[in-house]
């Protein structure tokens, strides 16, 4: 009996059970918490999960050093504070940190920019685990080198940690435009495209067909407030990250509450609008075009 | 026919693209007005408790719930079922959800995502076991006397329940595309 039908066996990991869980995040709101307080703030304020870092990019780039996986006390505090997803960020190309985050039972792990690179050649092999992984990208081809490296989701990477929203919707744009473009070639095009776009073939191809990338695609990196989220949503991101917009600002509840309501109804001016006021200051943040090169995170990955 | 899917947040367009597979005009619903005309409506997966504050903020809860009561048929996946139940276990604070539906559901009855699973499952009133997504998925721990199971584990958990026109499941049918779950419950009412 037990064998009668191997196929119903349940099966865990899969590319279904990975890309999944960033279906269900679409529209919502993922924010960046360093304590199990603010995981609490930022489930009573609507996120939809939360990543769990040492220190939020705004203060990673006022500190500088060598940025690193949280502490596994921080991060078993967070998964122990709350009920919705626990991401967590590992250094691009550490794999042992993927695997100590995957031991540690969290929902989603980010090969991140903004933490210090580990390899500066290789991301992670993300085939190889169980737990899915999101990761940054600037444009189309990045996108689809990280999917096939085994990413679940994407986040446009924008400027972390400045409260410019400039840098993402840059990329955004790009990897939209991008999209497009290749969806209106001809089959003949696709392969000098691939070459183009430093990508496989087959998903090269796949994505010219459907006119979307095969998994779900968030903006991260510069949003500080609701219109800001609003923006991005009506540019087609299907969720929004925010890093230090939320717990740099003056009253992280309110605003919390407030973006989350606002990616919701981004397309409805007069509720972006409602949600906008009262919230006190926002994050002062730094204008991407005063960033030094070597401080753009974005840059970071290849 | 018209049917919505509660826009809100989570995983809507899979359940827009299976209903528009079967020739059913969709509506996107996030506001009150949203509901009417409706001859039925989706409940998606995602996240329960945001489906919880962005209902109530945007004035959705109650007519979303008086809708259901005076019979509006409904269909609801993963999040969606925890929306509906009328007991939750492991809520977060202060949330709330609708009370429609005749069950006491446990949220991440799995543990976490590393849990989360793929299976095909034996469905009441469906020929073949059809394809199901578990995603930190919940199950139904207790069954009212409104209200019956449709749909078990092999260790015997309740994760599809049905109370007259409302179907609700732990997992997703619409992850996989197989759309023989959401006819079903088309042609249960």
């Amino acid at each position: 009996m037990a064998s009668e039908n191997a196929q119903n066996a349940p099966r865990v990991g899969t590319t279904r059970v990975k890309r999944g869980l960033a279906d269900m995040l679409k529209g919502g709101v993922i924010m960046d918490v360093v304590t199990a307080d603010q995981a609490r703030i930022a489930e009573e304020a609507g996120a939809v999960a939360v990543m769990a870092l040492e220190r939020v990019p705004a203060d990673i780039r006022a500190q500088g050093g060598v940025a690193r996986m949280s502490d596994p006390d921080l991060i078993d505090a967070i998964i122990d504070a709350v009920s919705i997803p626990v991401m967590a960020k590992a250094r691009i190309g550490h794999f042992a940190e993927a695997q100590v985050l995957a031991a540690l039972k969290v929902d989603y792990i980010d090969e991140s920019e903004v933490l210090s690179p580990a390899d500066y050649s290789n991301h992670i092999d993300k085939w190889a685990f169980e737990v899915p992984f999101v990761c940054g990208a600037t444009n189309l081809g990045e996108a689809l080198r990280r999917i096939t490296e085994g990413a679940a989701m994407i986040r446009s990477k924008g400027e972390a940690g400045t409260g410019d929203i400039s840098e993402a919707v840059k990329h955004l744009r790009t990897i939209r435009s991008q999209l497009n473009n290749l969806a209106s070639m001809d089959p003949d095009q696709l392969y000098l495209a691939a070459k183009e776009l430093q990508a496989p073939y087959d998903l090269v191809s796949e994505v010219a067909r459907t006119g979307k990338l095969p998994v779900v695609l968030f903006v991260a990196g510069g949003v500080a407030t609701p219109a800001d989220a609003a923006l991005v949503m009506q540019m087609g991101a299907e969720g929004v990250f925010v890093g230090s917009g939320i717990f740099k600002s003056g009253d992280p509840a309110r605003r919390a509450a407030a973006i989350v309501r606002a990616t919701a109804a981004y397309d409805d001016p007069a509720t972006v609008a409602e949600v906008s006021r009262g919230l006190g200051e926002a994050m002062v943040g730094i204008n991407v075009a005063d960033l030094p090169a070597p401080h753009r995170l974005a840059e970071r990955g290849w | 026919m018209r049917v919505g899917v509660l826009a809100l947040q989570g995983g809507v367009s899979e359940h827009l693209e299976i209903l528009r597979g079967l020739g059913v005009t969709t509506v996107e619903v996030r506001r009150p007005a949203d509901l009417e005309g409706l001859d039925a409506i989706v409940l998606p997966g995602g996240e329960s408790t945001v489906f919880d504050k962005l209902a109530r903020a945007f004035g959705l809860a109650g007519p979303l719930k008086a809708g259901i009561e005076a019979g509006l048929p409904t269909l609801a996946t993963c999040a969606g079922l925890i929306y509906l139940a009328r007991r939750v276990l492991d809520a977060a604070p202060g949330q709330q959800t609708l009370e429609v539906l005749d069950v006491t559901v446990a949220r991440n009855a799995f543990g976490s995502q590393l849990d989360s699973f793929e299976t095909r499952l034996q469905v009441e009133g469906v020929a073949e076991p059809a394809p199901a997504t578990f995603i930190r998925a919940p199950v139904v721990t207790e069954i009212g006397p409104d209200a019956h199971g449709v749909c078990r584990l092999d260790d015997g958990r309740t994760v599809g329940v049905q109370q007259g026109a409302i179907t609700g499941y732990a997992f997703h049918p619409e992850e996989s595309g197989d759309p023989r779950l959401h006819i079903a419950w088309l042609n249960s009412w």
